[in-house]
């Protein structure tokens, strides 16, 4: 326990310095306030976005300090982060996720998977793109997205 | 019912509304830098809720009436508990319902209404969640109700005000054994009842080893606002409680400005250091697995015990 201690006073702050807020916010997210809780949905990802967004979360560029924070039920949720191309076992499954999240509500599309299929486009077990089965409010472009544009993509969202 | 009474029973359900949301920004602002990382600030919980008020409210399919009242009550306990017992003031508004039995029983009260509508879901998670909370509230209220009845023995009364007021006249008492076993027995007890580390893990978003957050998982919008609301204003009361009956200094025994001034600004610091310890300590623990809850819960209700029988033995 001790050496946990002396551990946290010889690292001190972890986080990087935060960039500049992004200029251009979602407008549907401007009745939140500062306060996002986000949903992540895994529509059948290779697990790499997911590694991402762990980071974009981790102490180093720590979203949760412009007020975004990940829960563990829909209906907390004020947005979904889908990753992945939409498979067909998961395109019902999104569907009724994104039905149990209250009004008003966002999706965001993470990856290039979730944007247009990426490498997996016309896949014999893809049902498409995110915005084939729910509407997309935002999309985050990479293979995988870095941490740092995961991050501007939820300032966006959370306006800080 | 005296003017003391009353104005406490005025400003403490206004503090603590008000300051509950802080107080869990605090703790998770403490965690974070201890974490290395820079944190939402102590203003974010209070975004939150004023962000899910304006929601839209969702009652799930299947679910009757209790759903939608539970959180209403939840909160009205709390409240009845933040207006009645000694915060501010040591005179209370409704002095037989600042009564030890009473304040635990409206606490009580609340959890289970809340268990009773997580069943009420009918999902698989809500009634996980809701035994579990059942199986640590029948090991907790037996040591909450015998830890604080140590210190009500030496009174001769039972109203928490009448407690209060007798060790502000007899400090000495604070450092007595019975005194200091109790205190490490409602430490215990103050853990499991607001859901903490280590017996539960307020930020985890792995179903299965939730307890308090798998109760809320279906209440969305408005309702999710109350449920929050009334989990950070017990988390205060228990606080507060903790810090009036071992250390009530600063609370104000007149009705003149100055005392009140004083009586809130012990309280706010009372709870902020409490609280900011709390938040630490849980950055050293890691969840301990649910089967070896009870057998910590059984050791703080052997200390509580142990109290009990030294306030009669030591008297």
């Amino acid at each position: 326990m001790l050496g946990l201690w002396r551990k946290i006073r010889r690292t001190g702050r972890i986080a990087e310095p935060a960039p500049p807020a992004p200029g251009d916010r979602v407008e549907a997210a401007a009745g939140l306030g500062g306060s996002v809780q986000i949903r992540h949905v895994d529509a059948g990802s290779c697990n790499g976005c997911e590694v991402e967004i762990g980071s974009a979360f981790g102490p180093v560029h720590d979203a949760e300090r412009y007020g975004a924070r990940l829960v563990a039920s829909p209906r907390h949720a004020d947005a979904l982060l889908v990753t992945g191309v939409v498979t067909r076992n998961m395109a019902e499954p999104l569907r009724r996720t994104f039905e149990a999240v209250p009004a008003p509500k966002l999706v965001v599309a993470v990856g290039d998977c979730a944007r247009d299929c990426g490498v997996f486009a016309g896949a014999y077990g893809v049902v498409g793109p995110v915005s084939d089965v729910v509407p997309v409010d935002l999309e985050i472009a990479g293979c995988p997205p870095r941490p740092e544009a995961i991050v501007e993509g939820l300032r966006k969202l959370t306006g800080r | 019912m005296t003017l003391l009474g009353l104005i406490g029973g005025v400003i403490q359900p206004v503090l603590i509304v008000g300051g509950a949301p802080l107080l869990v920004g605090v703790l998770r602002q403490v965690r974070a830098r201890l974490e290395g990382r820079v944190g939402p600030g102590v203003l974010q919980p209070w975004r939150d809720l004023r962000k899910l008020v304006g929601k839209e409210a969702i009652t799930p399919r299947g679910t009757s009436e209790l759903f939608r009242v539970a959180p209403l009550v939840l909160v009205a306990t709390t409240l009845v508990v933040a207006v009645v017992a000694p915060f501010v003031t040591t005179a209370s508004a409704a002095d037989p319902v600042a009564d030890l039995f009473a304040v635990v029983a409206l606490l009580a009260l609340g959890t289970a209404v809340l268990a009773l509508a997580a069943i009420d879901t009918g999902t698989a998670f809500g009634g996980m969640g809701a035994s579990r909370e059942m199986t640590i509230l029948a090991l907790v209220e037996p040591t909450l109700l015998v830890a604080i009845f140590a210190l009500s023995v030496p009174v001769g009364s039972t109203s928490l005000a009448a407690i209060v007021s007798s060790t502000l006249n007899d400090p000495a008492r604070v450092v007595s054994p019975v005194s200091l076993l109790a205190a490490v027995a409602l430490v215990v007890v103050i853990v499991a009842e607001t859901g903490r580390l280590p017996v539960d893990n307020p930020a985890t978003h792995l179903e299965l080893t939730m307890v308090h957050e798998a109760m809320t998982l279906e209440y969305a919008g408005p309702d999710l606002a109350l449920v929050e609301l009334a989990s950070a204003m017990r988390l205060t009361v228990f606080l507060g409680l903790f810090a009036n009956l071992f250390a009530p200094w600063g609370i104000a025994t007149s009705a003149a400005p100055l005392a009140l001034l004083v009586g809130v600004l012990a309280l706010v610091v009372k709870i902020a250091v409490l609280g900011a310890l709390l938040a630490a300590a849980e950055v050293f623990l890691a969840k301990l697995r649910l089967f070896r809850v009870p057998e910590l819960l059984a050791g703080s209700f052997l200390l509580s015990l142990l109290a009990v029988s030294a306030s009669f033995f030591l008297a």
